[in-house]
């Protein structure tokens, strides 16, 4: 393509983003002259250029909207929002027209008259046709000459002129302002030849830059002098400037090995120097964030007028620098952002108004430095996210299950946006709904090692906080070495670096074989690099056979090699062991994690280089470098590493979590169960947590009293109790005793011997014929018998459980021995109904109901209950667990209290998960109290508690049901 | 570029169509690489291997500085990989593609050859469909067959890492 034309694409390209700004500028401020005339003359040049280069179509537009623009600036016409519209309509034309040109070199084919039409109507709509234009007599000039030059110019700049053009431009070259101040931003913006433009062309040329100057409200009053320069021979310098940084690198390195040497002090300043002509270099590369910003007023307002929202944009720290590579790649997630924002965050102005909040929705960009960073913020006060939505949307993607998404706080759901294919929007609009939008985002700035993270709080608005590191090319690296292999992790990412040895403290644990390690009181997920890697545990010896990767082969080069060879087998985790270990932390987004390397060298200041193309899929690296010493190493990028473990951990949790679950199941299930013998050969078990003490006494000990045996104990008088009577208990030996004792009563149980502990199940399968039993359970593959304690000490002592905190609160009632049909001694118990799906975990908990006296319901599922609850059944209380398939806690709690016979019936959730937030929404609900599960103590204090406040709607008399 | 010159001034004079090549062998096959792509040759180098990388990826290797990709020419092609001590390449021809360079790890490098365009061939819709792919046909000289090396379509058709 024609340099010319190329030029003129560039710099026509500019003065229309420039013309966005301030077109919308001028909407708010209609009667800034400044502005007025700026956009007058930007327009003015482009239709200027054209006629040169032969853009008739061009050249029409631009005039015919240069016409209206004078008016304008002329104070004939005033300038009302619709006719901004309409100049924008223009300015979209000469886009459109742009573009074609720069795609095929030539003027696309097209009508404009449409708009001509209405360009015409509003410039001869107030005044009287040219005579209001004074100070634009190369309009009225260019005017007639401006239809015949139409067709013919084959883009040569020379001797086609006419003279009317000349004038024109002479004209225009005198009101222009001189080559004068332009800042900074100019010179990098265009990829294009800094070719020697033909004198006429230079002068629009330079009244851009002024033009710009005047436009940039970051503009810093004393701006320097400044030349477009193309990017190529920028990037070249900065290439050769890595160079020479490296070839430093390795002399200093050189040096170091050396004492004394006359290079020394020369080097130095060879130091010194390539420091700061990097840094020099470097700064070539900035750019103002605020050139990414520039599209998005005229985005915002042309989204308030399709959407009908009143939406205000501000812009904080437009000067902040960044490097021009980072601000091309942030451009776009940057405005589909903001489009976001405007599109979903910001209200309409009724809603706005119904929640209290001004009309005007407001959008924040805030950018700062801070710590080697840039900080960019993109701040709503709309609506925010819209946690419900979010969460059908996850779960009608499957993407997490009910009760994941009710541990996580809402924070954490929120980031689920992040996910691929994720929108909650209802429709898609133009401006954004098609799901396609956060996860690019977020990939494209993590690309340039960036982060990005959300906070939302429904109703009052969101915040995207964008974190980039300042620059790209040179970074201080951490070399660290794994499996005889090196690689570096750019210094920012390190947070911490622990080193971890076999007799210190610090050691690094396995947990299911994943090591961890306890850092501080916290747990640091880790990763091995080399097994990250995949690459084998070598020796110390340099490189193996390159092609030898596979772990098979490792045992057998270890067996070859003779050396120093880990002694252990070649499993990893064995030799973690074995050697000092050095842990490198770092963070990415909110969670750190460890890695683990065998050595660490120390600290470099490298050059990032690009990985090859066939090699930019492994996301684990974000480039390569060469070291001092000649080297080529990777770049480890811990973002990748991050998303790496992620997709480990996440199936990882995945299955840990179900295992967690069935896990935790299975601990319910179990209980620590005490094996005794006592009168027959059937074993016997009783709750390990029941029994205070195993004791073994001398019989020659035990006194009679009263018809009751005690022994002294403890200072005190216990008694006993055979087991039954068949236990007998002779005149010399020892006896075993089981010790129970509560609140300083204690009673001891005698039995024959005393057989083992057990953890198991309870699975009560045959209910307790017999008194005194609660039933038949396997234990330790044997039918046994669970004793029912409390009957034990009931039987003892009638005012056993009385006054204790657990005390079934019993009304006082005589102790008789058990009428044989399973309830214990004609007390009128309270009746706990418990509700859980689990039934190990009912055959848990259920016993130790009976134990503490209460007798006890027990159903699988809130439907069962509500059933006998309109069957007219009636309990003391209600034992509700909250994970359920069908009906959780929750809704049978609500439903309990809404409509049922047990409204009044005090109600505990008992749970696995008991955050603050599930107790919160338990009480909620209507139950009294929220306990954890496997917490028995509390669960009887607070059965207990509970009851005795309610006594008043106790008043039943039980009905077994 | 003075070869580029020389032969320039040799067709015209001599007015037969030729071009030259880079004879190189792989496998005790000749091959040929249009000399005007070649931008070094290089002997023995250490290389350093990339984690993960696809299985045709050698690793990299410092030249001057600038950080080259060395491909393994004999893993592309189905043949037997090469048989290379301590981490070290044997020679390796480096070329440009797409503003980066790799080096294509070989056997051995034979001599700069000018072949007329009478003796080419386009390929034989035979031949081993991993060499066919790469190649942009055969040249006829005394005795054997030369193989001539596509090296665009060789580098862009890296298979992409295999885990």
């Amino acid at each position: 393509m024609d340099d010319l034309i190329a030029e003129f694409l560039t710099e026509t390209n500019e003065s229309i983003e420039e013309l966005d700004v301030d077109l919308v500028n001028l909407e708010q401020n209609p009667n800034d002259a400044d502005l007025l005339g700026k956009i007058f003359r930007l327009v003015h040049t482009i239709k200027g250029t054209c006629g040169f280069l032969g853009l008739p179509r061009l050249e029409k537009v631009a005039h015919h909207g240069e016409n209206v623009l004078g008016r304008f600036r002329d104070g004939d016409l005033e300038v009302i929002p619709d006719y901004v519209t309409l100049i924008f309509e223009c300015i979209d034309s000469i886009k459109m027209i742009v573009a074609g040109l720069e795609e095929t070199g030539s003027e696309p084919e097209g009508d404009d008259s449409e708009l001509i039409e209405k360009l015409d109507a509003v410039y001869e709509g107030r005044a009287v046709g040219d005579s209001g234009e004074q100070a634009s007599t190369e309009t009225a000039a260019d005017d007639a000459p401006q239809e015949e030059s139409g067709g013919g110019y084959p883009g040569e700049c020379s001797g086609n002129v006419t003279k009317e053009e000349l004038d024109a431009l002479e004209a225009a070259f005198q009101s222009a302002p001189g080559p004068e101040s332009v800042s900074p931003p100019a010179p990098t913006e265009a990829p294009e030849e800094p070719a020697p433009a033909p004198a006429p062309i230079e002068q629009p040329k330079v009244e851009a830059p002024s033009a710009a100057a005047k436009a940039k409200p970051s503009e810093k009053p004393v701006s320097t002098q400044s030349l477009r320069v193309s990017v190529d021979v920028l990037e070249n310098l900065m290439t050769m400037v890595s160079e020479l940084v490296l070839n430093r690198n390795q002399l200093i390195q050189i040096l170091r090995q050396q004492t004394e040497s006359e290079f020394s002090a020369p080097l130095q300043r060879l130091n010194h120097v390539v420091s700061e002509l990097q840094e020099g270099v470097m700064k070539t590369r900035m750019q103002p964030i605020g050139n990414a910003w520039s599209k998005l007023p005229r985005i915002i307002r042309d989204l308030s007028l399709e959407l009908n929202k009143k939406i205000e944009l501000e812009m904080k720290g437009q000067d902040t620098e960044l490097d021009r590579q980072v601000l091309e790649l942030i451009k776009d997630p940057l405005t589909h952002m903001v489009r976001n924002s405007g599109d979903h965050g910001i209200e309409d102005p009724e809603t706005r108004k119904a929640a209290g909040k001004s009309e005007t929705g407001h959008i924040l960009l805030n950018a700062y430095h801070e710590g080697g960073h840039i900080i960019i913020q993109i701040a709503d006060d709309g609506k925010g996210l819209p946690l419900e939505k979010i969460k059908e949307k996850i779960l009608s993607n499957g993407l997490a299950t009910a009760e994941e998404l009710e541990e996580m706080s809402p924070n954490q759901i929120n980031q689920f946006i992040f996910k691929a294919g994720f929108s909650t929007a209802e429709k898609v609009t133009s401006v954004s709904g098609r799901g396609v939008g956060m996860d690019v985002v977020r990939t494209n700035i993590e690309k340039i090692g960036g982060s990005i993270e959300l906070q939302s709080t429904e109703g009052k608005g969101s915040t995207f906080t964008i974190k980039i590191p300042l620059t790209l090319a040179i970074v201080s690296a951490l070399v660290v070495e794994s499996s005889s292999e090196r690689f570096a992790i750019p210094q920012l990412a390190v947070k911490e670096l622990v080193m971890t040895s076999e007799n210190s403290d610090n050691q690094i644990e396995t947990i299911k074989g994943k090591p961890v390690f306890r850092l501080r009181d916290r747990l640091l997920p880790l990763i091995s690099l080399s097994d990250l890697l995949k690459i084998t545990r070598g020796t110390d010896l340099p490189q193996l056979l390159p092609t030898n990767t596979e772990p098979d082969d490792e045992a057998q080069v270890n067996e070859e090699q003779n050396d120093v060879t880990p002694p252990k087998g070649t499993n990893p985790n064995d030799d973690i062991h074995s050697r000092h270990q050095y842990i490198v932390i770092t963070q990415v987004g909110a969670s750190d994690f460890g890695i683990i390397v065998d050595r660490v060298f120390d600290t470099e200041e490298i050059v990032v280089k690009p990985v090859a193309p066939m090699l930019k899929g492994i996301e684990l690296f974000s480039g390569n470098t060469i070291l001092g010493d000649g080297s080529v190493i990777m770049i480890l990028d811990p973002n990748g590493i991050a998303n790496h473990i992620g997709q480990i951990s996440a199936a990882d949790a995945n299955s840990a979590m179900s295992e967690n679950i069935s896990h935790a199941s299975m601990q319910a299930e179990k209980t620590s169960l005490l094996l005794f013998r006592a009168g027959n050969d059937t074993p016997k078990a009783v709750p390990l947590s029941l029994v205070a003490r195993i004791e073994n006494i001398d019989v020659s000990l035990i006194e009679h009293s009263a018809g009751q045996m005690l022994v002294q104990y403890r200072g005190q008088l216990m008694p006993l109790v055979p087991f039954d009577s068949s236990v007998s208990v002779g005149e010399t030996g020892e006896k075993a005793i089981l010790v129970f004792s509560d609140q300083g009563q204690s009673m001891g149980l005698i039995v024959d011997e005393i057989i083992d502990i057990q953890e198991e199940h309870i699975d009560i399968q045959l209910d307790g014929g017999e008194t005194g039993l609660l039933g038949s359970s396997i234990v330790a593959g044997k039918a046994t018998d669970i004793v029912n304690v409390g009957y034990y000490l009931q039987s003892n002592n009638k005012k056993w459980f009385q006054n204790h905190d657990d005390t079934p609160f019993v009304s006082e009632g005589d102790g008789q021995k058990s009428n044989g049909n399973g309830s214990v001694n004609g007390f009128n118990k309270k009746r706990i109904l418990l509700v859980d799906d689990s039934p190990f975990f009912r055959n848990m908990l259920t016993p130790l109901l009976s134990v503490a006296g209460y007798d006890v319901v027990s159903l699988e599922s809130p439907q069962e209950a509500l059933e006998m609850c309109d069957k007219g059944a009636e309990f003391d209380v209600i034992i509700s667990d909250i994970e359920m398939p069908d009906m959780d806690g929750f809704e049978f709690a609500k439903k309990v209290k809404e409509e049922s016979n047990w409204k009044k019936t005090p109600m505990l959730a008992l749970t696995s998960h008991a955050t603050q937030q599930d107790k919160d929404r338990g009480k909620q609900v209507g139950f009294c109290e929220y306990i954890a599960k496997f917490d028995k103590e509390t669960l009887l204090s607070t059965l207990s508690e509970t009851l005795s406040n309610h006594q008043d709607y106790s008043g039943y008399n039980g009905d077994v049901a | 570029m003075s070869v580029e010159q020389q032969t320039h001034e040799d067709e015209l004079s001599s007015g037969i169509q030729s071009k030259e090549f880079l004879t190189i062998m792989i496998a005790n096959q000749r091959f040929g690489i249009p000399i005007l792509q070649v931008e070094d040759v290089l002997g023995e180098q250490t290389i350093t291997k990339v984690p993960l990388a696809p299985p045709d990826v050698a690793g990299s290797l410092n030249l001057r500085g600038r950080i080259v990709t060395a491909i393994d020419v004999h893993c592309r092609l189905g043949i037997e990989p090469t048989q290379t001590s301590n981490g070290h390449s044997s020679m390796g021809v480096v070329v440009e593609h797409e503003n980066e360079l790799y080096s294509l790890i070989i056997d051995k490098v034979g001599d700069v050859l000018k072949l007329k365009d009478e003796d080419f061939e386009t390929t034989l819709a035979t031949l081993d469909p991993l060499w066919k792919d790469v190649s942009s046909g055969i040249y006829r000289l005394d005795g054997e067959l030369l193989i001539v090396l596509d090296v665009p379509k060789f580098l862009s058709t890296i298979s992409s890492s295999k885990d």
